[in-house]
């Protein structure tokens, strides 16, 4: 029996990425036609620099969507992680990179106990996690008694400092960014542990029954999450300089926007890293280039939501004609 | 003769409800026996025992004459008894070369395997096209998602999936349920072709001209229970439905009518 290949151009319109590509690269043309400041170096690596927070919270956001489940309080943790990090070096005199680790540990732990919510007791993960976003939220606010703070030690801010490449001033944290994304595009699509998360969110009994370990699983994709959150939060010191009680309370949901942008299933099971990454891209796009042609900011906003209800709308019209 | 599989006195209760009450089991090398009964019968239950979905509470389970006890259905697949489950056989995202690896993904040698955890793709996708090939399903790309296949399509790769690693028994609850007449003749194809390679295979099914059709023995549950094993040629397919039913009752090898009102009504006696 011969083994058919699709046509080249039918798998690249397959490809889930190939409509948020699009997307993205209509966007790029449409507002360099706008702006003659849009297509620059320095103006792809503010976008870049604009997005990476969250789409760095994108990250977990994708492993957890991709379960089937739905994170509410990335946000939340992270501010509180940034939060306990500079506390700890600013305040306790702690050495600033153990204080980052220990930043980065409690948003892992953050991250475990709602693993284990979602996977012990079968919690839904929207309440698990709306839950935590509570509860996140108010230690944030009690642990830095509603205090910003400030004059953090360098190695917290070196993220945000730049180096040169062809004439375009880089962030550290950029690069960063970059690289989580590739390493998480590859653990998905090219690990064992990858296939078992798309199998999970695709059935949690069929990847039972053919012998995946669904609990460790779960956990582990969460107390992951959590880890990411807490570089999330890293980026964000060191790109505002400052420990914020009042930062990321929105960026739950853009987070979940950027995911779903690029292509994403809410319903599990189907997506991808890179796809995250355009979807976040698109966001920054779209705020910059309307920035740049003095739209105001709430009909950034308002394009956003169109944008999110477009691409959830393609998702299950295609869902659809596969069944 | 040593039976393959064999369970002795398999309890299993849900609370009030008694879904095994001292269920036997019994697969002899290299035969394909089909397992009928009522719903509530204990089918399900009883495969799920023997394929270690669940635990029993009681009884004995033997795997080539020795004891075994599966805690879950890793163990009975590490002891080679590969199930294709009814509507839970595949993941529908993921392709076909993906599904018949999943949970058993081939890395590529040497560090890149080791350190980076790099899957072989293309070995995956070879081995596959190989188990296809060998259970004459013919599919188009290998690469492409399994939802994008159709029924019968899927079938098969849950089929060939289950038979390129079981090394003792391949379980199959409902293959034909879902499936046209052509795609339910195509499966039953394959598990003659299963059979003939000497793996015997377990087959749930309400569907009696199917089971007719393919079985080598019948084990008939009932209430919990093997009522009887038949082979297919001694008794007429309404003789088996009246057996299944509590009609008739087989002692001796030799059908006894149990409800004489019941046997009469389905044209028996």
């Amino acid at each position: 029996m011969p083994v058919l290949d699709a046509t080249l151009p039918r798998r690249i319109l397959s490809t889930p990425t190939a409509g948020p590509l699009a997307a993205l690269v209509l966007a790029c043309v449409f507002f360099s036609l706008q702006s003659d400041q849009f297509l620059t170096g320095g103006n792809f690596s503010l976008i870049i620099q604009q997005v990476m927070v969250v789409g760095t919270l994108a990250i977990g956001q994708t492993l957890i969507i991709l379960t089937a489940g739905i994170d509410l309080s990335n946000g939340a943790i992270m501010a509180f992680g940034g939060i306990v990090m500079t506390k700890l070096a600013v305040d306790h005199g702690m050495p600033p990179l153990l204080a980052i680790a220990a930043g980065l540990a409690v948003c892992a732990g953050f991250g475990l106990i709602n693993g284990l919510l979602v996977m012990k007791i079968s919690l839904p993960p929207f309440i698990v996690t709306l839950g935590m976003l509570n509860v996140a939220f108010a230690l944030t606010h009690i642990y830095s008694q509603d205090q910003t703070v400030t004059d953090l030690p360098p190695a917290m801010t070196f993220l945000g400092q730049t180096f040169t490449v062809g004439g375009t001033n880089v962030t550290y944290g950029s690069l960063l960014t970059i690289l989580l994304f590739l390493l998480f595009a590859y653990l998905l699509g090219q690990t064992a542990w990858g296939r078992h998360v798309y199998a999970l969110g695709n059935s949690p009994e069929v990847a039972r029954l053919t012998g995946i370990r669904t609990g460790r699983l779960i956990v582990g994709v969460y107390t992951l999450a959590g880890l990411v959150y807490g570089i999330a939060a890293l980026l964000l010191v060191s790109r505002t300089g400052v420990g914020d009680p009042q930062a990321g309370q929105t960026d739950n949901l853009d987070s979940i926007t950027a995911v779903v942008l690029g292509g994403t299933s809410l319903f599990g099971g189907r997506g991808t890293m890179l796809g995250t990454l355009i979807g976040a891209l698109i966001v920054g796009v779209f705020r910059n280039g309307l920035q740049l042609m003095g739209v105001p900011s709430i009909y950034q906003t308002l394009i956003t939501g169109i944008l999110v209800i477009l691409a959830v709308t393609v998702d299950q019209l295609s869902r659809r004609r596969n069944r | 003769m040593t039976p393959v599989l064999q369970a002795r006195g398999l309890v299993k209760r849900y609370g009030h409800v008694t879904a095994l009450d001292g269920a036997d089991f019994d697969l002899m090398p290299g035969e394909v026996l089909a397992v009928i009964g009522d719903n509530g019968a204990g089918k399900s239950t009883l495969i799920k025992a023997l394929t270690g979905a669940l635990q029993p509470d009681e009884g004995e389970i033997q795997l080539d004459g020795s004891p075994v006890r599966f805690r879950g259905p890793l163990e009975a697949r590490r002891h080679g008894i590969e199930t294709v489950y009814q509507d839970l056989a595949v993941a529908a995202s993921l392709d076909i070369a993906t599904n018949m690896f999943l949970g058993r993904e081939v890395r590529k040698p040497g560090p890149l395997g080791k350190v980076f955890r790099l899957l072989d793709k293309k070995r995956m996708r070879e081995e596959s096209a190989r188990h296809m090939a060998d259970l004459k399903i013919g599919l188009g790309s290998l690469t492409q998602p399994v939802e994008s296949l159709s029924g019968g399509q899927r079938q098969g790769v849950a089929v060939a999936r289950a038979v390129a690693w079981a090394k003792h028994v391949v379980v199959m609850d409902e293959p034909t349920a879902a499936l046209g007449v052509k795609e339910s003749g195509q499966v039953l194809d394959m598990i003659r072709r299963v059979r003939d390679s000497g793996t015997p295979v377990v087959l749930i099914s309400h569907n009696m001209p199917h089971v007719f059709e393919i079985a080598d023995r019948i084990h008939i549950q009932r209430l919990g229970r093997r009522v009887a094993q038949i082979k297919p040629g001694d008794y007429s397919m309404a003789q088996v439905v009246a057996i299944m039913t509590g009609a008739l009752q087989v002692a001796d090898g030799k059908a006894v009518v149990a409800d004489q009102g019941a046997a009469e009504a389905i044209g028996l006696s």
